[in-house]
């Protein structure tokens, strides 16, 4: 790790959210360069001096008050039933029958819609299950089986353990290096999973043979981004916490690779 | 589809959202920069709060809250309301150079203008995760939901944010 990336990681290690392995890095690092210990040394007398100057206002005692007062008013407003009704709208009860039609027939499709809708998609399954399993190789020793920067040493490992071959390509010298490979399970069957690495994130492609073409889609769950799209015949999912920018780019360059 | 608020409502919102208020009110003033339009700010997200209070289903509160202070101020931003708070919050900052008893001046309260200017000063993108971060000691997993942003993102945004406030902080800045 150089000084930069060491320095990108100290305010994450100042606030104790630094991965195992981060840390260890960044702590290897630290016991090397006399001028990283520096810059942690100054980093850490903001961080005493911005919790012993910055002001943390507290709200007035008046704005209390005239929330608790704009609180009650919003409840006066809103309807009540035991409010009394005034007597002279009863003169047109069809009026009241048809709006109360009306509202029971929209109050039944607003209900059937939100059935309908809060029901999660195979799309939405999917890419939990995706994004699941990205997390899950994320833990110590869960990343790749093979773990080899060698497509031509990747490729033929899945020979044997998969009914398809995926297509394997190292993207080093575009900055995303092929990390390893390692067999996942999605959607009932197999599936390869690719590693790849770009800066400090992580990205897991998974490949298995595309039931119908899919056209590129983007989606976020939980802060992952998952890039999901089809190419001869193969359906390819990306899934990373890099930003969607980067993982776009990824993608169009695996893309570019397997044409 | 009638909501029948009563009393009960009120009283179980207040229970939950009143201890939270001092937060609140402070992620409003470091978002607005001055008093009066973070008062504002914090009656307009509690009201708001109050009439989707369904929508909450526990968990963390004060998260909560703070999601819907924050997105209220982007949303008063949007409809241009918010465009005096720049002006007002130069004027605070000058107004008081200067003009106070000297007696009043001692060392610590220069300090903690110094850097409560130097803070005001961060774009409010890194202003905020480091108030939530540094006030309200939030996770950076709770500061992403809050900010409806990667954890990744607030990691490297906290770490710019510090870095310009030490430049800031640099003497002769």
């Amino acid at each position: 790790m150089n000084c930069q990336q060491t320095q990108e990681l100290m305010s994450a290690h100042l606030d104790a959210e630094l991965d195992a392995a981060d840390e260890q890095r960044l702590q290897s690092h630290l016991a090397g360069c006399a001028g990283c210990r520096a810059a942690l040394a100054e980093l850490e007398a903001l961080q005493g001096r911005v919790s012993a100057q910055a002001t943390a206002y507290q709200a007035p005692s008046h704005l209390r008050h005239r929330i608790q007062a704009a609180l009650a008013a919003e409840r006066a407003a809103a309807p009540s039933k035991s409010r009394p009704r005034r007597g002279g709208w009863t003169a047109w009860p069809w009026a009241w029958i048809n709006l109360g039609l009306a509202t029971a027939a929209s109050a039944a499709f607003a209900v059937t819609l939100s059935l309908y809708m809060s029901q999660p998609s195979s799309n939405d399954l999917l890419e939990q299950e995706l994004v699941a399993s990205h997390f899950r190789a994320l833990m110590p020793n869960h990343l790749a089986d093979v773990v080899s920067t060698d497509q031509h040493t990747v490729k033929p490992w899945f020979a044997g353990k998969l009914d398809f071959s995926p297509p394997v390509h190292d993207l080093a010298d575009e900055g995303y290096p092929l990390l390893g490979g390692r067999l996942d399970y999605l959607q009932q069957r197999p599936v390869a999973a690719l590693v790849y690495g770009h800066r400090k994130h992580i990205i897991n492609v998974y490949v298995w043979p595309a039931v119908a073409p899919l056209r590129e889609q983007q989606s976020e769950h939980q802060g992952f981004h998952v890039l999901r799209w089809s190419q001869e015949g193969m359906a390819f999912s990306a899934v990373s916490d890099l930003n969607p920018q980067d993982l776009a780019d990824f993608a169009h360059r695996l893309r570019a690779h397997a044409l | 589809m009638d909501k029948h608020l009563d009393d009960a409502d009120t009283a179980r919102f207040a229970a939950m959202a009143m201890p939270h208020l001092d937060a609140a009110y402070n992620l409003a003033r470091w978002l607005t920069r001055n008093e009066h339009d973070a008062e504002d700010l914090v009656q307009n997200a509690y009201l708001r709060a109050f009439r989707f209070a369904g929508g909450f289903r526990g968990g963390d509160a004060r998260a909560w809250l703070l999601t819907i202070v924050r997105h209220t101020y982007y949303t008063s931003l949007r409809d241009g309301q918010a465009e005096k708070a720049d002006v007002s919050f130069e004027v605070d900052l000058h107004d008081r150079d200067g003009g106070d008893d000297p007696a009043d001046i001692v060392a610590s309260r220069d300090d903690c203008r110094t850097v409560n200017a130097a803070l005001a000063r961060l774009p409010v993108a890194y202003r905020e995760v480091l108030v939530l971060k540094e006030m309200d000691d939030l996770s950076y997993k709770q500061i992403a939901e809050v900010t409806e942003a990667p954890i990744g993102t607030v990691m490297s945004r906290l770490s710019r944010a510090r870095q310009m406030l030490l430049a800031y902080l640099k003497p002769g800045d």
